[in-house]
């Protein structure tokens, strides 16, 4: 870690060791009961609030948004959010849960949004008094999100939403949710608007939220239904018609490759233990029986590990790479392939992990006897929701085939 | 240690890197390659070493020779990545040179302690070339693994393998004694060298084995005494598998552009066939395996500079990344060009076969995987 500070700027360094001071001389009590690996898996509320008073006391010791002008909230410093996130994880801190607000709702109304929007609701969204979801796809809008059929229609002063969003993350807790909806039918990706519109204060009303249960047994998406939920204009993000050129800006940030750095601190599950990192897998290979001998003595396994640590590897320093213009072809290039890269790294390193655990990988979550008890098992199954979110791996592919190497567009 | 986080790619390696692209693409088209090295398409020709020596003179005029070589012996000191970044680019050309075999030496020297070195380090960097006669018939690539003998001051036995040897004036030469490996630089005109060329696959070099009749050797050609050979040649191993890394990234590079390219233009169905996702997706798929390769390699160069402890990890790494991306390149840009692609006219072949062979040369992807996993696993 002294390498990620060995080339801070003065106000950089100085920010750095006031995120180290404050860390550790601010403990988190120990969770009062088991984290999820991700924010997106969040059920109970007694997680939620634990992690949600961690993201509060982040954001006021200026870890949280501090990038942000002061009018949104933030701390108004420059290039620093990732300081902060090196020092957070550095501090074994576990995730800050408002994910979709920090990765993306805040970017989008930062560069789109209007002053009431950034004044009232980004403040909010930094410390976690308000958790924020995401509404883009519909049943009949996945890979082909711009045909998206939710109804925004002028009512008065403002707009009327009408319809049905799915995969939703986390709005079972939200307060507010980035919405995509069509304006003008007679247009594809002309006819979409974008806005902010509240869940929380209209459930019951205007607003049903439904959980959806994933492969995994944990509830955290959910499918969201607006029937005439009404709002002000002011809520709307971007020009009337604008919605798919917003909505880009928040996906560029989902996928890691738009310009503000998310807000983030650590991980999930057991903070004690490695899951879902290649390096991982040399540890778990050395404790499995493997034909009499162990996992690391199979030449075969032995190479698999190592694929996957070069492939990990290949895309650390590719991250760092990305930051380095004069070694990169394309500014895209890079940026673009890194949720695609990591979910199938993932998705892999887990699959490798419960293969070396031999019969215990057949043991699950909770199991008393399953290696780190059980959480490769969970991971693995959890992947498919970021092999499959944000755009699938497959439209991915499309995106980076279409905008890096010019090869004619899918649609 | 630990590294800059730019990898120290600075002002001058970039100059150098974009200012080779650019002399590379005026000097050497794809069509002058072709002309170069594929004018004889018989499969039973004989050995060949077709290259421009005039070129080669540019290269030594615009200092390509003096980037490895320490400013204490007369060369400019640069940073190893820049050294990876000018290999990428020589490899992007597929440039007939004894630019890799000569770099390779390079390194070699650098670790190198016998009296002549700094001058052979700097008549390197003033043009004069070389390579390294260091693998045995068996074609092992560990260091221990040697058919030449110094016995008496003479040289006896064979090396193989012997990178650009035709261009090469002096050998960097591994030899056993009773007391250990050496190194020995001997040059190809001394008397007992005999140098048989190899009919390769690659049209963009050469290869020979060479046979030493009781080369006779004085002491101010030992740049390694016996017993201190190994470790020279294993401090400097990280950095020839990183120079061969290199060339397969930018190879690796022209052909997923040269196929892009097609794929934007050629017709099928009534649509350009990059339109295809058959076509699409394992194109990206090469852009990320060549991406992952390239970062690698920068990390490797840059490890060789600032922490040389993990090099020889990072090293492998970047080789078998470089080996497998360029093995699949290579293979869709065949495929994806189609009929043509399975001609001589169409210059990938020119490209694959270069890929194949720095694929294969000092251990493919499994080969260095496998000895990665005894760094890491520690047995």
């Amino acid at each position: 870690m002294s390498d990620q500070a060995k080339q801070d700027r003065p106000e950089q360094a100085e920010f750095r060791a006031q995120c180290r001071a404050w860390l550790a001389a601010n403990p988190l009590p120990e969770p009062p009961v088991r984290l999820p690996q991700s924010a997106i898996e969040i059920m109970h509320t007694a997680q939620l609030e634990y992690l949600r008073d961690w993201q509060r006391q982040a954001y006021e010791a200026g870890m949280v948004g501090c990038d942000y002008p002061v009018a949104s909230g933030g701390a108004g410093r420059r290039d620093c959010q990732l300081i902060a996130n090196q020092e957070m994880q550095r501090a074994g801190r576990p995730f800050l849960p408002n994910i979709l607000g920090l990765g993306m709702a805040a970017p989008t109304i930062q560069i789109h949004g209007n002053d009431f929007q950034r004044e009232n609701l980004l403040p909010r969204l930094f410390s976690c008094a308000d958790i924020w979801c995401q509404g883009f796809s519909e049943p009949g809008a996945g890979s082909d999100l711009a045909n998206v059929q939710t109804r925004a229609e002028r009512y008065g002063d403002g707009w009327r939403i009408t319809g049905h969003k799915v995969w939703t993350s986390l709005a079972h807790f939200a307060d507010w949710m980035i919405l995509l909806a069509r304006s003008d039918r007679a247009h594809k990706y002309e006819g979409m608007t974008y806005f902010v519109v509240p869940i929380k204060a209209n459930l019951g009303k205007t607003v049903t939220v439904r959980p959806l249960i994933k492969i995994t047994g944990e509830t955290g998406f959910n499918e969201v239904f607006f029937d005439g939920l009404e709002i002000p204009d002011h809520y709307r993000v971007g020009e009337i018609g604008q919605g798919w050129e917003v909505a880009q800006t928040t996906l560029l940030h989902e996928r890691g490759a738009g310009p503000w750095v998310t807000p983030s601190s650590g991980r999930g599950g057991d903070p004690e233990r490695n899951i879902a990192d290649a390096w991982g897998l040399l540890e778990l290979a050395r404790r499995s029986p493997r034909a009499g001998r162990t996992a690391a003595d199979d030449p075969v396994l032995r190479d698999r590990i190592m694929q996957l640590i070069i492939r990990q590897e290949g895309s650390r320093q590719g991250a760092r790479r990305a930051r380095v213009p004069a070694l990169c072809d394309h500014p895209q290039r890079i940026p673009l392939q890194a949720k695609l890269v990591m979910s199938e790294i993932r998705q892999d390193v887990c699959a490798l992990a419960m293969e070396l655990q031999g019969a215990a990988g057949t043991l699950s979550i909770g199991d008393a006897n399953a290696p780190e008890g059980g959480e490769w098992a969970l991971g693995y199954l959890n992947s498919y929701g970021v092999t499959i979110a944000a755009g699938t791996n497959e439209i991915q592919r499309n995106i980076l085939g279409e905008r890096v190497l010019g090869l004619a567009k899918s649609k | 240690m630990t590294q800059p986080k730019d990898f120290g790619f600075d002002a001058d390696a970039a100059l150098l890197r974009d200012t080779a692209r650019q002399f590379l693409l005026d000097q050497l088209p794809t069509e002058a390659l072709h002309r170069l090295v594929a004018s004889d398409h018989d499969p039973h020709r004989a050995p060949t070493n077709n290259w421009n020596p005039a070129l080669w003179r540019q290269i030594v005029e615009l200092g390509w020779t003096t980037v490895a070589v320490p400013e204490t012996a007369g060369g400019a000191g640069l940073p190893l990545v820049a050294l990876a970044a000018l290999a990428e680019e020589v490899g992007r050309a597929a440039l007939p040179s004894p630019f890799l075999a000569t770099a390779a030496a390079t390194l070699v020297l650098r670790q190198c302690q016998g009296a002549g070195t700094r001058d052979l380090l700097g008549e390197i960097a003033a043009g004069r070339t070389a390579t390294l006669a260091i693998t045995p018939r068996s074609g092992a690539w560990e260091t221990a693994a040697c058919d030449l003998y110094l016995d008496n001051g003479k040289l006896h036995g064979s090396a193989w393998y012997v990178q650009d040897a035709a261009k090469a004036e002096v050998l960097i030469a591994k030899a056993a004694h009773r007391d250990g490996l050496a190194l020995v630089a001997v040059p190809v005109t001394a008397a007992g060298v005999e140098l048989v060329p190899d009919s390769i696959l690659d049209l963009t070099r050469d290869q020979a084995h060479v046979h030493f009749h009781g080369v006779a050797v004085d002491t101010a050609q030992i740049l390694a005494a016996p017993g201190a050979g190994a470790a020279t040649l294993d401090a400097a191993w990280p950095g020839v598998l990183t120079l061969v890394a290199a060339d397969l990234c930018g190879a690796g590079e022209w052909l997923l552009q040269t196929t892009a390219e097609y794929a934007r233009t050629r017709e099928q169905f009534g649509r350009t066939i990059g339109f295809f996702q058959a076509i699409k997706h394992p194109l990206v798929n090469l852009m990320i395996q060549l991406d992952h390769a390239r970062s690698l390699t920068y990390n490797a160069a840059c490890a060789l500079d600032h922490e040389p402890e993990r090099a020889p990890a990072l090293a492998r790494m970047a080789k078998a990344a470089a080996a497998d991306a360029g093995a699949f390149g290579a293979s869709r840009a065949i495929q994806f060009h189609g009929g043509i692609g399975f001609t001589w006219e169409c210059a990938v072949h020119l490209y694959t076969k270069r890929q194949k062979h720095n694929q294969i040369l000092y251990g493919d992807a499994s080969y260095q995987r496998a000895r990665l996993a005894e760094l890491l696993f520690g047995v």
